[in-house]
């Protein structure tokens, strides 16, 4: 908590948003301030998407997060099921699937906004037409409990997961849930088919919902890897003391990146673009290295000692456009292999 | 038509017409839409979805599972709660008001609590007692594994033989045991006075409760979604559930909801043929001794017995929930270094749903229990009194939302009430109803208990003393009624407490529940913040109990010393 209020202080004295003129800025707050709180859909893991909305509010006093934290599939459940109902809740969408933001920049729901700070971003992480950026990434590993695996016994590779003396020891989150796993889902299928995931099934893989959760389940115990997953969380929980390790395939890493839009109808856009600009400054994208082990598009951020660098990584990349068409068919080949 | 009649009979008629209508709204709205979106095709009426749905093999599996998880709960309970209410209802086995307080305690802990409790006991690899289990046998395999169609049956079960158990103890302890002795008397023994007086006595009590289990376990979302979707399997309810993730296909749900509905109806007929011909109202106006039978020297082993049944949805389950509040790791022993606060913290002051959340479900707790039992009061007196022309209707329809799975029937008030002119979603008031509508069956049944057992001819002789039918209600049945009504209260209450199945879809983010906010943290595996919510929700349950305890002078369940 300290360590929070000290991080505070600094980004509060660094002044928050280095790219807006002064006094424009201050019209912005106020206005923001007017509106009150900013609605955010997210799909970063909870206690993540609370610090960085704690941290907003103590930089904006005033301007309350409403943190609404599930998986990527289910916000976008949400956000089509209360556009159906005519209800204008949500400020800010953020969801694993990069899929999603071409489903909804299609159907007009996102506006045109440009964070301040964006342009040294790489290329993957912007939309070209400038309604969504990445506000941060992540790859998918295997991970494996060390109390229960030797190092030299564990998976090196995404095939080794086929071996069926893993049969009954492996757990899985869902691409039905989560965006971090319909995305790479899909790298998997155009490295290796859904044969693959065929395979993978017959080793009676636990099914979890959240990106997250295999961490939790392989730090119990209750099984002894977890075959997917976002690197961040395992980090996080690695350095809590928990005993996991992270395999980075050799054959290459699913890279998620999770891009953040400001919905067109927002009910708070002066709040929403603030909160936007915020999560974009090279402090909070520095927290999220930090302390979440996130990797972000910000030129300038310098990650972790024990965590890989994104460039000394092969990464599997997948293609939003690709993502969004085959949406249907990841969760349903999945569900049809793994059974539920 | 003479005026006296008129006063006598019509000034009470539009009450009872007007409750008859709201309940028929209430119902008709949701199941209606339900119907027609199943056949609603772009080009007139089909069964389309109805052949999509039944032609898909992973469908049809779902529900056969279903089909077996319902029988064996049904089946189980009454195993498990028939003996119970025995024990506890007509032996002298010691404890009896603690036994009863145990299986209250199990019928108002939420299911999907006990199930997640359950994951951390009974995990094939983590679970405390399977642990516990290879420390001691030096064992490969599990003892149990909860993720499993067995798992489900076992957490289901223990969290619904409460409805068995409730149904025979009112009957047993309602059952004069007069005609007992008059059996025994004329040299039957007691294996005979068992079967032939008092099984058939209890008979209407055992199949309603067994009925009751089968529909609960039919309608449940929470458990299966916990404990079946790990191990890859899907109920009807887990299913339709799926059905409404993006981009949704609300028709093959409705399609897909339709046999239960059908199935449900069928099964309350069945219920009411077995049953209808007979009156039962066992109590008089006169009171009856009821003989307690010694258990001897198995009266201490019997309590034992008792208590170790109870720990599976009691004591474990609480246990482990009370660890993991208070742990950095769930599965790890509780030593100085895993012990912390951090969970309440994090859950009361960093999580931002919290509090919202707890206001928000005890804003809808409060409202639907107070509506919820007035109605079903009024509703049962008019059906059990036979006021109106199709009072059989109105009790179906006071019976019938129990088929429906929340789930469902949430699809059904989301499309009734997206659109003009009620425009009630991403608003309390939707909740409100489909709570409501919910709870109906389950107050309903207790309502319907209560004015059955008060025998109509207290108040007919009111009425031939010149009372009107309002002053005989006000007079003579609403005192009788009083301890009942109560009770249909409290059971409304802890229902919408842990209502999750129809909350997950109605939600929106300024009307999260607690139970929804619990399910979002487990989809998540946040352990520590499920856990110190649960107990929130548990302290919240068990207020409530005692308070309406405290006014009634005795336990909730209505078991009569």
């Amino acid at each position: 908590m300290k360590i929070l209020m000290t991080l505070v202080g600094l980004l509060v004295s660094i002044g928050v948003s280095t790219a807006v003129p002064a006094r424009a800025q201050d019209a912005r707050v106020e206005a923001a301030k007017k509106e009150g709180k900013v609605v955010w859909y997210t799909s970063l893991a909870l206690p993540t998407a609370e610090k960085i909305a704690k941290l907003f509010e103590a930089a904006y006093p005033g301007v309350k997060v409403e943190v609404h934290r599930t998986g990527s599939q289910r916000i976008l459940q949400r956000v089509m099921q209360e556009m159906q109902a005519n209800l204008k809740l949500v400020d800010v969408i953020h969801t694993s699937d990069a899929g999603h933001f071409v489903l909804l920049k299609e159907k007009k729901l996102l506006m045109k906004y440009t964070p301040a700070g964006v342009d040294g971003f790489p290329a993957g992480f912007k939309d070209k037409d400038g309604y969504y950026f990445t506000l941060r990434a992540t790859v998918n590993v295997i991970a494996y409990n060390t109390k229960l695996v030797p190092a030299a016994e564990a998976p090196k590779g995404w095939k080794d997961l086929l071996d069926p003396k893993w049969r009954g020891k492996l757990v899985t989150a869902h691409p039905g849930y989560s965006g971090v796993i319909s995305t790479h889902v899909l790298a998997l299928v155009q490295l290796y088919g859904w044969d693959y995931f065929k395979q993978l099934a017959q080793n009676k893989v636990m099914l979890v919902q959240s990106a997250v959760d295999p961490a939790g389940v392989v730090a119990s115990g209750e099984r002894q890897v977890a075959v997917d997953g976002g690197d961040y969380y395992y980090y996080q929980m690695k350095k809590k003391g928990n005993p996991i390790e992270v395999v980075y395939p050799k054959e290459g890493v699913p890279l998620v990146v999770s891009p953040t839009a400001i919905a067109s109808f927002a009910p708070h856009p002066n709040a929403a673009k603030l909160f936007t600009d915020f999560t974009f400054t090279r402090e909070l994208q520095q927290v999220m290295a930090d302390s979440e082990g996130l990797y972000t598009g910000h030129p300038e951020v310098k990650y972790p000692a024990g965590k890989p660098k994104l460039s000394d990584l092969k990464l599997l990349t997948v293609d939003p456009e690709e993502l969004e068409k085959r949406n249907e068919e990841i969760k349903s080949k999945f569900v049809e292999f793994f059974g539920a | 038509m003479s005026l006296a009649r008129l006063q006598g009979l019509d000034r009470s008629l539009p009450v009872w017409v007007a409750s008859a209508l709201a309940l028929v709204l209430l119902m008709a709205l949701p199941i209606g839409w339900i119907a027609s979106l199943s056949v609603g095709g772009e080009a007139g009426p089909t069964f389309a979805h109805y052949r999509r749905v039944f032609a898909d093999p992973a469908l049809q599996k779902a529900l056969w599972n279903t089909i077996v998880l319902a029988f064996w709960v049904g089946l189980a309970s009454i195993a498990l709660g028939a003996p119970l209410a025995w024990l506890t209802a007509r032996t002298d086995v010691p404890g009896r008001g603690l036994i009863r307080g145990l299986v209250m305690a199990s019928f108002v802990t939420p299911p999907f609590l006990g199930a997640f409790a359950w994951v951390m006991l009974a995990g094939p690899n983590a679970g405390v007692v399977n642990k516990l289990w290879r420390g001691l046998t030096g064992a490969d395999e599990p003892l149990f594994n909860i993720f499993s169609m067995a798992g489900l049956v076992f957490v289901v079960t223990i969290y619904t033989f409460p409805y068995v158990y409730i149904m025979i103890a009112n009957t047993l302890a309602l059952i004069a045991s007069d005609l007992e002795e008059a059996a025994a008397i004329l040299g039957a023994g007691r294996l005979t006075v068992a079967r032939t007086v008092t099984l058939p006595m209890a008979a209407p009590a055992l199949l309603s409760g067994f009925i009751l289990s089968v529909l609960q376990a039919l309608a449940l979302f929470g458990s299966p979604a916990i404990l079946s979707l790990p191990a890859g399997f899907h109920t009807i309810t887990t299913q339709i559930w799926t059905f409404f993730q993006f981009p949704p296909k609300t028709e093959m749900a409705a399609a897909f909801s339709m046999p239960l509905l059908l199935a449900t109806a069928l099964l309350l007929l069945v219920q009411k043929r077995l049953l209808g011909r007979r009156g039962y109202a066992a109590v008089g106006g006169k009171g009856g001794q009821r003989r307690t039978i010694p258990l001897g020297i198995w009266r201490w082993p019997a309590l034992v017995a008792v208590l170790a049944v109870m720990a599976c949805p009691i004591f474990l389950p609480y246990a482990v929930l009370a660890k993991a509040a208070v742990s950095r790791a769930w599965a790890q022993p509780l030593t100085w270094d895993n012990l912390t606060l951090a969970n309440f913290s994090f859950t009361f002051f960093e999580y931002s749903a919290t509090q919202a959340a707890i206001v928000n479900t005890l804003e809808l707790g409060v409202m639907t229990a107070c509506v919820g039992a007035g109605l079903v009061a009024l509703l049962a007196y008019v059906t059990s009194r036979r006021l109106v022309v199709g009072h059989q209707l109105v009790a179906f329809l006071a019976l019938a939302p129990i088929v429906i799975p929340g789930v469902v029937l949430a699809v059904g008030l989301f499309i009734a009430y997206t659109r003009p002119p009620l425009l009630l979603y991403g608003t309390l008031w939707i909740l409100f109803i489909a709570y409501l509508t919910k709870e109906m069956p389950v107050g309903y049944a207790q309502s319907d208990a209560t004015f059955r057992a008060i025998p109509a001819d207290l108040e007919d002789a009111g009425r031939i003393l010149g009372g009107g039918r309002l002053r005989v209600l006000r007079d003579i049945t609403a005192p009788l009624a009083r301890s009942g009504v109560i009770a249909a209260w409290c059971f409304i209450f802890i229902g919408v407490i842990r209502e999750l199945s129809a909350s997950i879809i109605l939600f929106t983010p300024s009307t999260k529940v607690m139970s929804v906010v619990i399910f979002d943290l487990k989809e998540e595996g946040q352990f520590g913040a499920i856990a110190v919510l649960g107990i929130v929700m548990l302290v919240m349950t068990f207020a409530t109990v005692a308070l309406v305890q405290r006014v009634l002078g005795r336990d909730f369940l209505g078991a009569r010393e």
